[in-house]
């Protein structure tokens, strides 16, 4: 955030803070958030499962598509520390590299959503009247699409690929971002400030971004860090169906379609746990992040 | 109220026709024309001429639409490009067991979560009250194709409690038991996400319910704690619960396709898939429609009850 100033003005408990001294509002929310033990938990498990998916190709003991027939099935051992899939590749090596995946595909796509929604959320918010009308009627078309059928129709037609992926989800779920968006907008744009700016001969494009906006940022933080876990999420479910991420390239949720079979079932549960394993325990992470910053950004939240 | 009712009726139509539009452009967006390709190759030129004539593919495309949607509105989607069957009947065979698991999954969620919520309000900060959250959030988190695979691996295949999919036992004669030993898993694993939210939606609303005023005047005249929660309490409470449940109703058609196709469950969700991966268009759009509807009738109850039970809400 660039403009402190304004923030501070606009937060009046800052100044009935209980220790009554003025402290920034970033540090309220980073002591507030420190306290939330879940928000931590959270946070130290994403640093290290996105640190390990960056450094893949030097953790991961095997090759992750390196098949070896002789071995398949392997349950834990110290060679292969989660055990191997039917084809007799490593599962640590191949959730390491499919991490790197599901998070590109997560945080990708959760640029695009936040990026088309805020901007229409700002410009609706800002302008209001007739533009306001039409982008909120188009939101209120595409929240009605049952977006699930809609993501598998376009998939599976288009043949699926990564960058398909992410632009489909980008394009069905900025909606709840613009309707948030909107809503700071309508209350922000009254603010003295704005109107400052508008004295001054700013640009509506420089108020709306370089003055309203980061005041909006922190419920849109909040929202981008849910997101990336809910496409993660759904990630992995279309890409279990097998239309999502293919194979060769392993993705947190096409490990699991060959983990379908009595046969695994029966004699070997390390196949099918660990990498659903991976998408609960990162998904849960993001969701605790979010709501730890939930929290800290709301002043109504107080200190414990 | 009846105006506002009208007219929230009205904002409907042009939602539906919108992702009627939507979805009728993408499938002619879609690469190779199945119908097409369905047909068989040996066939002469003009006979191939004369199908395409006769299935109205030669039609401009605004025409071709609005023949498609006046058919959609009569409730015909046409013919299954593969079973060459009304994918209407094809449908009406496999909706009740969709339906049939939302509502088992619905009230699995309602049973467990409102109480559970209501308990947190009451003993707020309580090792329960910490447990229920930990596991709202789990559920949350969880991926609900796995967490069928992890039951169907530790109940059903290792342990042998419940059947690994089907709605019966093959040749058995028709037995409630029968039904619901096949229910429990699936209907579990749909209301999963849902239980979560509701656990959570409900927990908070009581809470800020209990804590006005008239609850205050409530336990001041004497009343009993239970009286207090579940009379005074829980009817303005249930308020935003209720419009939840109707909000559940599309994450439920979602979630279908997923746990229908998991546990060889025969509703439309699993119909859904299979009809993706053989290009049966009709069949794609019929259920995308359904879903839409249904999604569009989630809202507009929720918000028509809000309206109903908020008296402080006008309009």
């Amino acid at each position: 955030m660039t403009s402190k100033d304004s923030v501070i003005v606009d937060q009046p408990f800052v100044a009935q803070d209980q220790l009554g001294s003025h402290r920034p509002l970033w540090r309220i929310t980073l002591t507030k958030f420190w306290q939330n033990r879940l928000a931590v938990i959270g946070l130290v498990l994403l640093s290290i499962i996105i640190i390990s998916a960056l450094l893949a190709p030097w953790i991961a003991p095997h090759d992750p598509n390196w098949q070896n027939l002789r071995m398949r099935l392997q349950p834990p051992s110290a060679e292969f520390w989660l055990g191997t899939d039917h084809l007799g590749r490593d599962i640590f090596s191949r959730l390491l590299f499919a991490g790197r995946v599901s998070l590109f595909v997560g945080f990708s796509a959760m640029l695009g959503a936040i990026t088309i929604g805020t901007t229409l959320g700002a410009i609706a918010g800002y302008y209001g009247g007739r533009v306001d009308a039409f982008i909120m009627r188009t939101v209120d078309v595409v929240i009605s699409f049952p977006s699930i059928f809609l993501l598998i129709t376009l998939v599976a037609i288009f043949q699926p690929s990564i960058d398909k992926l992410i632009l489909s989800f980008a394009l069905l779920s900025w909606t709840g971002t613009a309707r948030l968006v909107r809503g700071e907008f309508l209350t922000l744009k009254q603010r003295e400030y704005v109107l400052a700016a508008r004295t001054l001969g700013m640009s509506n494009m420089s108020i709306i971004f370089r003055q309203i906006l980061p005041n909006a940022m922190g419920p849109i933080i909040v929202a981008a860090t849910l997101a990336v876990g809910g496409f993660i999420l759904a990630e992995s479910a279309l890409s279990f169906l097998g239309l999502g991420v293919q194979p060769p390239t392993a993705s947190w949720g096409n490990m699991l379609t060959n983990a379908q079979s009595l046969n695994v079932f029966r004699n070997a549960w390390w196949y099918p746990t660990f990498p659903g394993l991976m998408i609960f325990i990162t998904v849960l992470s993001f969701n605790f992040v979010g709501d730890g910053l939930r929290d800290a950004l709301d002043p109504k939240v107080l200190e414990r | 109220m009846f105006n506002y009712l009208l007219r929230r009726l009205i904002t409907v139509i042009p939602i539906l026709l919108g992702i009627s539009i939507i979805s009728f452009a993408i499938m002619q967006a879609a690469p190779g024309n199945p119908a097409v390709m369905t047909m068989d190759p040996t066939i002469s030129a003009e006979a191939r001429a004369r199908q395409l004539e006769a299935l109205g593919l030669n039609d401009p495309i605004p025409v071709q639409y609005v023949k498609w949607l006046s058919g959609v509105v009569r409730g015909d989607f046409g013919l299954s490009y593969t079973q060459r069957r009304p994918v209407m009947e094809m449908i009406l065979e496999r909706l009740p067991n969709t339906l049939l698991l939302m509502l088992v999954a619905t009230i699995l969620a309602m049973l467990v979560s409102i109480p559970i919520g209501i308990y947190q309000a009451r003993k707020r900060g309580s090792a329960l009250d910490y447990g229920a959250t930990v596991f709202s959030f789990a559920g949350l988190a969880m991926p609900n194709f796995w967490l069928a695979m992890m039951l169907i691996m530790l109940l059903s295949v290792q342990m042998g409690w419940f059947p690994v999919g089907g709605v019966s036992t093959l040749g058995a004669d028709f037995s409630i038991l029968d039904r619901l030993h096949h229910l429990i898993l699936p209907a579990l694993v749909l209301a999963t996400s849902d239980m979560a939210a509701l656990t959570r939606y409900t927990r908070s609303s009581m809470i800020d319910v209990l804590n006005q005023d008239y609850i205050r005047t409530a336990r001041a005249k004497g009343l009993v704690e239970r009286t207090v929660v579940y009379r005074h309490g829980l009817r303005n409470g249930l308020i935003p619960i209720v419009t939840i449940f109707a909000l559940m109703l599309p994450t439920m058609i979602g979630g279908s396709v997923i746990v229908e196709t998991i546990f060889s469950w025969p509703g439309i969700g699993r119909m859904f898939i299979s009809a993706v991966f053989e290009r049966d268009y009709p069949v794609i759009m019929a259920i995308t429609m359904i879903a839409a509807v249904l999604t569009v009738i989630g809202n507009l109850i929720a918000d028509i009850c809000y309206a109903l039970l908020d008296p402080r809400i006008e309009y």
